[in-house]
Parts: structure tokens; sequence; C-alpha cells
């Protein structure tokens, strides 16, 4: 089991409703946000191209938040979801210094916090709330493991690439372009 | 032109729109961390070696400043924890991966070896001290006096450990460019070493140790400016990301302090002062020392500063 995103830069709009949709679901404090929306634009006027991802925590094979974590707080649960216990976590901030896509934060009660890919809801059988709420339907979530499963099919048949591969993290969130 | 920003709004407090995780505690503790290693390595050296009547203050007055450095470094270190009533999670758990790990246990034994070490010579610095009468204190002391020598190995890998320790924690970070050089663990040792050469220097009574400790220091200076070519030189040779970070200090934001401050003021100068000092000339003992301990921790600020403005790009 390896559970990982594909997302369709082609088909995002950049509205930000997933991010919407984790603050609501996950309950984020006020000012905070797990998910964020990047607008990517190259070239000159009038030749532009432009890119938007949807971004979160990676959910990397090789995760330097939880080799920086002290105290074990950072692990790796089911699928190879990265979560925090905060119960474990002393607030350091190593992990954040750590992380090279910046997706990590201090919680205001004092703990690092990340997306959690919605674990509650994909033991459930369901999607994580980014995904479910997507108008354009552009997220696919499931298990890369298995070569049947929409995200295999996706990563498999279509050009995509990860961000900061040269990071050697082995992130698990594929960008189709 | 290549514009990237992010729409949805995220202003994560201390991420964005700048990194700025790490404050003024983790700086100051990594100058105190240093300058604490140093005097101990000196400390512990020299009683290995049976100088201890040569060099009085490397061995026996500047040992007693540690505890009360390290007890500071230490709450720097909590000051900075975010969940401060979990920090005893450092110690159930060994985790070898982690730096900080590392960090905490070299802590936890150092700290109060550091203690023994000092106590054991409180009354070599004032004799009149007797322990308030209490026997087991007295008793402890001999006990450690009289194992000096088999304490002062220990007490010398610890202090090279911590020394070095204060450089690991962040050259461990892949994810930020600048710190990610295994240069930093001994370019830190070094100038832990220096710093802690030049406190002993001005303090120092004695025309023999002050002389045998400016050379100390001035090796230690050439070998940081080595280490510090080497740096710079190791980015420019790297990829995109390290050639940036090594562009902070060439024209960056960074510039006139690194260049001003920390090489020119915290080693260039000193050293040429000490040198000026070996030649006869007299030059005030606190002047190079105290270049050199300023030098030292606005070294440490702006590693940590700079460090977290450089990333990698996608």
């Amino acid at each position: 089991m390896r559970y990982a995103m594909a997302i369709d830069t082609k088909l995002c709009v950049g509205c930000s409703d997933c991010v919407v949709a984790c603050q609501v679901e996950n309950n984020v404090p006020v000012g905070y946000a797990r998910d964020w929306v990047v607008e990517v634009v190259e070239g000159t006027y009038p030749n532009l191209a432009i890119e938007l991802r949807s971004e979160r925590c990676n959910h990397c094979d090789n995760s330097p938040c939880v080799r920086a974590c002290p105290t074990g707080a950072s692990h790796y649960a089911e699928g190879g979801i990265v979560l925090v216990t905060p119960e474990e976590c002393i607030g350091c901030a190593a992990c954040i210094e750590s992380c090279p896509y910046d997706a990590r934060f201090t919680h205001p009660d004092g703990y690092a916090d990340k997306c959690t890919f919605c674990i509650h809801r994909v033991q459930n059988g369901q999607d994580p709330a980014c995904v479910a709420v997507c108008p354009t339907t552009c997220m696919t979530f499931g298990d890369m493991d298995d070569p049947n499963s929409d995200v295999s099919k996706l990563v498999s048949s279509r050009r995509s690439k990860v961000l900061a591969p040269e990071a050697g993290t082995g992130p698990n969130i594929y960008y189709l372009t | 032109m290549k514009e990237e920003l992010i729409i949805s709004g995220r202003m994560n407090p201390h991420i964005d729109p700048v990194l700025n995780a790490w404050g003024w505690e983790i700086a100051f503790y990594l100058f105190i961390g240093g300058l604490s290693a140093g005097i101990l390595f000196f400390s512990a050296l020299y009683v290995i070696r049976k100088k201890e009547n040569i060099y009085p203050t490397a061995v026996k007055y500047a040992p007693m400043l540690v505890p009360f450095l390290l007890v500071l470094g230490l709450a720097a270190l909590f000051i900075d924890l975010h969940h401060k009533l979990y920090f005893w999670r450092l110690y159930t758990t060994v985790r070898l991966e982690s730096p900080m790990s590392w960090g905490a246990w070299t802590l936890m034994a150092i700290t109060p070896l550091s203690v023994a070490w000092a106590a054991s010579f409180v009354k070599e610095v004032w004799p009149k001290f007797n322990w308030w009468n209490i026997k087991i204190l007295n008793t402890i002391e001999k006990l450690i006096i009289d194992n000096r020598r088999a304490i002062a190995w220990p007490l010398i890998m610890l202090s090279v450990i911590l020394g070095i320790y204060t450089g690991v924690l962040l050259s461990a970070f892949n994810a930020r460019p600048l710190w990610n050089t295994s240069i930093l663990g001994p370019l830190f040792l070094t100038s832990g070493l220096s710093t802690a050469a030049a406190l002993i220097v001005w303090m120092s009574k004695s025309k023999i140790e002050r002389n045998i400790f400016t050379k100390i220091d001035l090796l230690l200076i050439g070998i940081e400016l080595f280490l510090i070519t080497h740096l710079i030189m190791g980015f420019l040779a790297g990829g995109q990301v390290q050639v940036e970070s090594a562009e902070i200090f060439l024209g960056g934001a960074f510039t006139t302090y690194f260049w001003v401050f920390i090489v020119m003021l915290g080693l260039v100068l000193p050293a040429i002062l000490e040198i000026m000092e070996l030649n006869g000339l007299h030059i005030p003992a606190f002047a190079p020392a105290i270049l050199i301990l300023a030098g030292g921790i606005i070294f440490r600020f702006l590693m940590v500063e700079a460090g977290q403005i450089t990333r990698y790009l996608y």
C-alpha cells in the first residue's frame, strides 16, 4: 500500500476550493493552511505559459521531517502517510526546517501540524477532503502499489513530474502536465 | 521570466513570506554551545597533558563559567520549544537519524559533567570555600579530584561532539542549501575553540598563558578563514541553489554583515592585533577578545537567518 495523489495541472483552475475544504474538514486554525495553490507564470507578454498547482505535504518515501524529528513524533502511518503525534511533539521546528516544500507549520497549540491526507476519511474508504470537493476533479487519490488504481493508471499513462526531485525525498504527489 | 506565487492566500506564521521558524534562541545557543565546548576542550586537554599549573586560567578559572553558560544556552533552547511541557519526550527515545536527538543526549551528559568538573576546581579558585561543611559534597569532590584525568577523556570527547554538533544541527538540513554543507561542523567547532581561546587570553593574568593562547587563537583564525574560503568555493562549484547560497555573501542581502562584521572585524582585525601583541606591542587583552566573541555570535545569527532564505526551486 502506497498512498499517492495525481493532480492534473491542465484541469486545475486555481479556485482554492481544496484549501477551504481542508480548513473546514480538519478544523485548521484561522490564518493557517495545510494546502495551498501556486501559480507559475513563465515567459514575456503576450507569450506566456501558466501552470496552476494545488500543493500540500508530499508524504515522501524518504521524509526528511521524519529523520529530523528528535522524539519520533513525526512518523509513517499506514500507506506511507506522514503524521505527527501531538503528544510526542516538543515543538522544536526541526521538521519545519527540514521540509523543502515548507509544508509544515507550528500549530497555535505548540506542536507541528501538516496535511494528513485526511487519514480519518481514507480509513473509511473516502477520498481526502480536497480531492472530494474539487469542482474540476483535477485530483485523484489512491494506492500507487495497485497497478489498477486510478492514480497508478494516470501516472503511468500521462506525463507527470514531482516537486524538487533533486532533494531526494521521493514525493508522492504527482503533477500531470 | 518566471514568477511563482501562492494565490490561495497562504500566510502561515513563521513560514510565509519567508521561512523564519528559528530565531535568536537557536543562534544564541549555537554560540554559547561552541564557547562552552571550547573552554571544556582546553581545560580537559591541559589536564590530560598535566599542565594545570602553567595554564591555570584555561584549566581552572574559565571552566567556572561553563555551567552558567550551558544553563543559559539550555534556557534559550527551552524558550525556542513551542510545545514546552512535552520537552521530556527528548529523553524517552534515542533517534540516531536525528541530529537534534544526538545534541539533546550530549547536553544531558556534558551539562552535569561540566558542573562536576567546575566544582572540582572551586577550592583552588576560592580556597576558603568548603561546601558548607557538608560531608557528602566533600567526598564527591575528592572522588572527582582523584579521578580528574580519567574524567578528562570523556569530557574532551563530549566537548568536541558538542562543538561539532552546533554546526551539524544546521548542516543536516538538505532543504536549506546554505546550511547543507559538511564544512559547517568543523567551521563552527573551530569558531567555538577560537572564541574560547580569546576568552582565556582576556581572563588570564599569566604572560606565558596569554602568549600560548594568543598563538593558538591565531592558528584557529587561520583555519577558520581557510574553511570559510572552502565553504564559498564549495557552493560556487555546486548546483544552482548552492551557487545562490554563496551569492547571499557575494553581493546579496548579507554581504556587508558577512565581510565587514565577521571576516574583517571578527577575524582579520583581531588576528592583526594578536600578531602585534606577539611582536611586543602592547594591545589591551580585551580588544581582540571582544572582537572575536562578537564576530562569533554575529556569525551564528547570520548563518541561522541567511540559511532560512535559501531553498529549493521548483
